[in-house]
């Protein structure tokens, strides 16, 4: 069977496993819709919390994004892991004791004040929305790619397969989907990294292929560490030693920091620990769940070196037309692009870019081709010696056909990509439409809903949701790539330390969080505006405040909102006694049932 | 459940954060971060130790963590008699 069929295969084979568990687990109460009835167990919400969490960026770029950025990579790869940590000692535990359905919910009833529940729901909507218009278009993406349709057709079949688990099942039928998903996405990403892996160094584990030595092309050990390696032939292409950083140290510093916290502060990575049945469940889920993100977060550092060799090894200094099969390939597709700039036919790398801005052809191949058969490029040429422009994106999703894999490899990874994505949509959605039905509407504007109105109206908010998701989707906002600093930062500056002090801090009152959220927030939103929106052309470190870039920021905001909720906590009056006691109440784990009561 | 039994429980709870959380930071921040240069003099397997830390290391320490850290919590949970079911 050939690609295609092969992929039509995979991907539809998935989308009917997904339909089928969205029947199986349809939600019949509003407990089952917002935390699938609370009866998950903790390896299975540890695997649903890993698909929700890792999106399409986690399965398709960071494997890329580390290929080309070497050490500066790390900050991600730690900050996006670490978080757990937080979570699994300062959040989930208590806030399951807490038992109910939304990060609003928490911060509402905590701060006995409906201006926090409110200012809580619309960072819960802008940080959600920000993520999930990504999450969709990555879905297109991997259509367009893999079944050779439209980006804009891909898009509308996510939201219809979304539409059905997520509207029928809300967390329920998303829990059970999100753990049939995460175990298509590891596969899919594990396989060709073992093959990659025991191609370059003969081991079987990436994780320690890439601290060994390479194997040369008769398959014969070379003796030589493949980081020496690589630092070795990087080096000489004039860039920075894969293994050291070019960023300044408190510029990672804060960038791990903001990470970490935004991780632990995302309201849809805090729902999943509703669901366990047990306090002790949600400590040890979180445990679960770092274990399944780390089977691809400590394998993806190994492709992305592995990728960078291979890549550097199989183009630098080869003749256009020796270059391989896949290498014309994605240059159709636009994510590669040579410039013959010195005339000799073969293709050069080198640090910097080729030449301005992404690959713009002036036409196909088959209407316009340069002097060796390649596509020819209208971009202004840089005066450095690069030649070439290569997509991080390509590293994932072309390793199969850079490594000789067979077809059913490249199938799997279409049907994982796109599994990555439907997974962390759904979960985003899903907080989105609790937020407005359960938060805003029946908490705050209409208490008296019966509840199968609020199930009514989550699901309608649902519907909507998807829908405002696709169309972001379909005419995707210049913007989305700029604003993932924003849901970090956002989240590390606004939940975060609320809900860490609401927890920890029993005099901690409704005027201080506020104070806090607002604070953080404001500010964390005018540094990244200024310097991503206003000013761009300022956003370089002479111009930061204190050397920390717009990705870092939220760091600073979170320090904020500490300090100034602390301070006016001071002065203004303590929480009432009930407030005390529900505080004392959610640190100790007996009870947990009982909690829904107050 | 007695308040002071309460005080001594959540007592324990925070030594027990602030003590996973210091070894949290060390291998994340320390290692990984603000001691990076100073680590990749050491070679460790085919690593600079440093950056081994910050793309392998700090990730399986983290793992380690979570789980001793929910393994102690379920025994101070039983000691306290704060225990579910």
């Amino acid at each position: 069977m050939d690609v295609q069929t092969l992929t039509y295969l995979f991907v539809g084979g998935s989308f009917a496993l997904y339909i089928g568990i969205a029947i199986w687990s349809r939600a019949g109460s509003t407990k089952d819709f917002y935390v699938a009835g609370g009866g998950v167990s903790p390896i299975a919400n540890g695997a649903a919390t890993a698909a929700d969490w890792m999106s399409a960026a986690s399965f398709i770029s960071m494997a890329g994004i580390i290929a080309y950025a070497g050490y500066d990579a790390s900050v991600y790869l730690m900050g996006w892991t670490g978080g757990y940590v937080l979570l699994a000692m300062l959040l989930a535990p208590y806030l399951r004791k807490f038992g109910k359905f939304t990060v609003p919910d928490f911060i509402g009833d905590r701060y006995y004040s409906n201006v926090a529940r409110t200012v809580a729901v619309i960072c819960v909507i802008f940080v959600s929305f920000t993520y999930v218009a990504g999450q969709m278009r990555g879905t297109g993406i991997v259509f367009a790619r893999f079944l050779e349709v439209n980006v804009n057709t891909g898009v509308v079949i996510g939201m219809a397969i979304v539409f059905f688990y997520a509207v029928l099942g809300g967390m329920k039928g998303i829990t059970y989907t999100q753990v049939a998903q995460y175990c298509v996405l590891i596969f899919a990403f594990l396989v060709p990294a073992v093959f990659l892996s025991i191609m370059m160094t003969g081991h079987v584990l990436p994780q320690t292929g890439f601290g060994a030595t390479v194997l040369d092309a008769a398959g014969n050990d070379s003796g030589v560490y493949l980081l020496h390696k690589l630092d070795q032939v990087v080096t000489d292409l004039g860039f920075t030693a894969y293994t050291d950083g070019s960023k300044s140290t408190v510029d990672v510093f804060f960038i791990a920091a903001a990470l970490m916290c935004g991780t632990a502060g995302l309201p849809h990575v805090i729902v999943r620990f509703f669901t366990v049945p047990r306090v002790k469940d949600a400590r040890i889920s979180a445990g679960w769940a770092l274990f399944f993100i780390a089977l691809l977060y400590t394998s993806a550092p190994a492709v992305g070196a592995f990728a960078r060799l291979n890549l550097i090894d199989t183009v630098h200094q080869t003749q256009y037309e020796e270059l391989p099969e896949w290498f014309y390939n994605w240059e159709n597709s636009g994510l590669i692009g040579w410039m013959d700039k010195n005339g000799d036919g073969a293709v050069q790398m080198s640090a910097g870019a080729a030449f301005e801005g992404k690959p713009t052809f002036a036409g196909s191949r088959a209407e316009v081709t340069g002097a060796y058969g390649e596509r020819v490029l209208t971009n202004a040429p840089s005066d450095n010696d690069a030649e070439v422009y290569i997509d991080r994106d390509i590293i994932v999703l072309a390793n199969p056909e850079i490594g000789n894999l067979p077809a059913w490899v490249i199938a799997l990874v279409a049907a994982g990509g796109v599994a990555a994505a439907l997974s962390t949509a759904a979960g985003l959605l899903l907080v989105i439409s609790s937020a407005i039905s359960h938060d805003l509407l029946k908490k705050t504007l209409k208490p008296d809903i019966t509840e199968k109105q609020e199930l009514l109206a989550a699901r309608g908010a649902a519907v909507v949701a998807i829908c405002i998701a696709g169309y972001f989707g379909i005419n995707p906002p210049g913007f989305v790539a700029q604003v993932v600093a924003f849901a970090f930062g956002l989240a590390a500056a606004s939940f975060f330390p609320v809900i860490l002090m609401g927890i920890f801090y029993k005099r901690m009152n409704k005027e201080g969080a506020i104070a806090g959220m607002l604070t953080g927030l404001a500010f964390t939103f005018s540094y990244i505006v200024y310097f991503k929106f206003v000013s761009p052309e300022l956003n370089s470190a002479e111009h930061w405040l204190l050397g920390v870039s717009p990705e870092g920021i939220g760091t600073v905001g979170m320090l904020l909102n500490f300090a100034v909720a602390f301070a006016v906590s001071r002065v203004t009056a303590p929480p009432p006694e009930h407030i005390q006691h529900i505080v004392e109440d959610i640190r100790v784990p007996r009870g947990a049932g009982e909690a829904v009561a107050h | 459940m007695k308040e002071e039994n309460a005080r001594a429980y959540w007592a324990a709870n925070l030594r027990l954060i602030l003590t996973y959380l210091a070894v949290w930071f060390a291998v994340s921040y320390g290692c990984g971060i603000l001691l990076v240069d100073e680590l990749n003099q050491i070679q460790f397997f085919g690593f600079k130790l440093g950056f081994w830390f910050a793309q392998q290391g700090a990730i399986y320490v983290f793992l380690v963590l979570i789980i001793m850290y929910a393994r102690s919590m379920n025994k101070l949970d039983r000691k306290f008699d704060v225990h579910e079911d």
